[in-house]
């Protein structure tokens, strides 16, 4: 098909319906309310389910129940939602359930605000649920990106039985880009779904969805077990892309919204002739550690800028290993960076280093 | 003569229950209902969160085990993807009608075509005998140690007479097991109910009035007796909903 012009919250719904979606649950939650609403008019004429649950503990619990009965099953929600979902992703992710979950973020904590933000970063990639289990958590930036990482999310999430987020924030779901919902994606070879409680007619044995283990032995089995899952989810789908690297002065990391404005900052940095560089996380859970030993040794300094007061910056602290400085800028509460502000954070970059000692 | 055969709705696994607690009987009464109607192996139950969090090794069906209180909205996903098989829920009172109520309540409005076998012992048993949103004016739980008073800790939460006044659900209705009487009428109910499933009515409860005598401090005789005498007061028995009669 040819490209069309989308709003960034039709397209996560378009493209939910051509990867297959069998069945949507969720609650209205302002800045993603677009993604249901146009599921309600186009899962019901596909014959598939559409269902807005009374809460968004209901609507996570609705996806487990239809994830257990080894349908394709999304969710999608915003920052105070996406906590309320969190006991049901710690169901989900120790049931071991495929299943994909679209979080779009805005300004908190508390009731917060409407605005863009990306300070749930902790929230997706440390999980607010309880126990030893991760999300696979992937971050686009733009809307023809997170197109394509909607049906390969819902691929991986089949592949390892895992949750997989689709994190972005509220400027990526209400602003509108050309976009080609037809733009291939990897194939995988997907596993069957032979967990899937759907009656013992249908197949051999018996099968019991569960995340209760109450003998100590059976559950660290059954966790050592989730973290070797995990382990091959840090192999294989570790996603990100490098940026005018070559010689680079500083390095900025950023991912999402804040990644599309740092290069604009970078364009205008080029024209003053300081060469600066890019990380762009897409995977933020496996987090791309290995994108920092590409550093070169030009660099005098890595930029990380978030829409937050500083999330993301523990795991490029951890994946930096201590070669480069470490500065910091961020805006909080709502407030989209302006280019001309990442500018001046290079240009004044000791002003940003953050100090431990 | 006649001969005694134990249920294929039930695994050969040993149940936890205690002694002269009802789960027993009522697991017996709802699979023996699933075998008799040919549906075990179309079936999904939903185990909830409780002493009954064990169900899904003891119902010999395909069994899911929900987070506390939603077995509800579990329920819903698996029988909204899956609207040709069976699916039921198996809760306690504290599962149920605490922390479940809003799961439950919408459930029922929506008109889920789903079955909840509702097992109702007035006490958190699993947790060990802490006070329940049914427990009963006056009784002693160890949250309600001076008795349950109705000035701070509210009053019995009558399940059947709430979700009867709602225009989803299609047949409620409240039972007992304390007589071998009494087991035969709640199995007569539970098939009811999983007929109308069958038949695309709509949401079902059974709401089984339940014994815990180890928390109630009682002998198993005594709080069968207790069921009789005080429960029924507060929770009357009989149906107060059917679609069939509306």
């Amino acid at each position: 098909m040819a490209k069309q012009l989308l709003k960034g919250n039709q397209a996560i719904a378009l493209a939910a319906v051509q990867a297959g979606v069998d069945a949507f649950f969720g609650y209205p939650f302002t800045p993603q309310n677009e993604v249901p609403e146009y599921l309600s008019y186009y899962l019901p004429q596909a014959g598939k389910v559409f269902l807005q649950a009374e809460s968004e503990v209901a609507a996570i619990n609705m996806v487990y129940g239809a994830a257990g009965a080894g349908k394709r099953v999304m969710t999608s929600s915003s920052s105070v939602g996406i906590a309320l979902k969190q006991e049901g992703i710690s169901y989900i992710a120790g049931a071991e359930l495929p299943c994909l979950i679209v979080s779009v973020m805005r300004g908190g904590p508390g009731l917060g605000g409407i605005q863009p933000s990306q300070a749930d970063y902790y929230q997706a990639t440390r999980g607010g649920g309880n126990g030893d289990y991760h999300v696979i958590v992937l971050a686009p930036e733009s809307i023809q990106e997170t197109i394509d990482l909607i049906k390969e999310g819902f691929d991986i999430a089949d592949i390892y039985r895992n949750p997989v987020m689709i994190l972005i924030d509220g400027l990526i779901g209400q602003m509108m880009e050309s976009v080609d919902l037809d733009k291939p994606v990897k194939k995988r070879a997907l596993p069957s779904k032979d967990f899937a409680t759907i009656g013992t007619a249908y197949h051999t044995g018996r099968n019991v969805v569960n995340s209760l283990y109450l003998d100590p032995a059976s559950l660290e089995k059954h966790n050592l077990e989730l973290q070797a899952k995990y382990e091959k989810v840090r192999q294989n789908e570790v996603a990100f892309e490098l940026i005018d690297m070559e010689n680079a002065e500083y390095v900025i990391v950023a991912y999402g919204s804040s990644s599309r404005i740092a290069r604009s900052a970078m364009l205008m940095l080029k024209a003053q002739g300081i060469h600066v560089g890019m990380i762009r996380p897409i995977s933020l859970w496996p987090f791309p550690h290995q994108a920092f030993k590409q550093i070169p040794q030009t660099c005098k300094g890595i930029l990380v800028v978030e829409m937050s007061l500083g999330q993301m910056i523990d795991d490029v602290e951890i994946a930096n290993q201590g070669r480069f400085p470490i500065a910091f800028y961020g805006r909080t509460g709502g407030i989209v960076i302006d280019p001309v502000e990442i500018k001046d954070a290079i240009l004044h970059y000791e002003k940003w280093v953050r100090h431990h000692d | 003569m006649i001969k005694y055969d134990k249920t294929k709705g039930l695994t050969d696994k040993k149940t936890h229950y205690c002694p002269g607690c009802t789960h027993g009987i009522l697991h017996k009464v709802v699979a023996e209902v699933l075998e008799e109607m040919k549906l075990l192996d179309h079936t999904v139950g939903i185990a909830s969160v409780g002493c009954s969090v064990y169900a899904y090794d003891y119902f010999n069906c395909d069994m899911q085990q929900a987070p506390h209180g939603r077995a509800c909205a579990v329920a819903t996903g698996v029988k909204r993807v899956l609207p040709d098989r069976v699916v039921f829920t198996y809760q306690g009172d504290g599962d149920l009608a605490s922390i479940g109520i809003a799961e439950t309540i919408h459930a029922a409005n929506r008109g889920e075509n789903i079955t909840v076998i509702f097992a109702n012992n007035a006490i958190y048993g699993m947790t060990g005998g802490q006070m329940a949103p049914t427990t009963l004016q006056g009784q002693k739980t160890t949250t309600s140690m001076l008795g349950r008073d109705s000035k701070t800790q509210g009053f019995p939460i009558k399940v059947c007479e709430m979700l009867s006044q709602l225009d989803g659900p299609a047949y409620i209705e409240r039972v007992t097991l304390t007589s071998p009487q009494a087991i035969k009428k709640a199995k007569a109910s539970i098939k009811k109910a999983f007929t109308y499933q069958q038949e695309g009515r709509g949401f079902t409860l059974i709401e089984v009035l339940s014994t815990c005598p180890v928390n109630w401090g009682m002998s198993p005789v005594e709080a069968m007796t207790w069921v009789n005498e005080e429960m029924t007061k507060v929770f009357p028995l009989g149906i107060f909903k059917d679609v069939h009669h509306d």
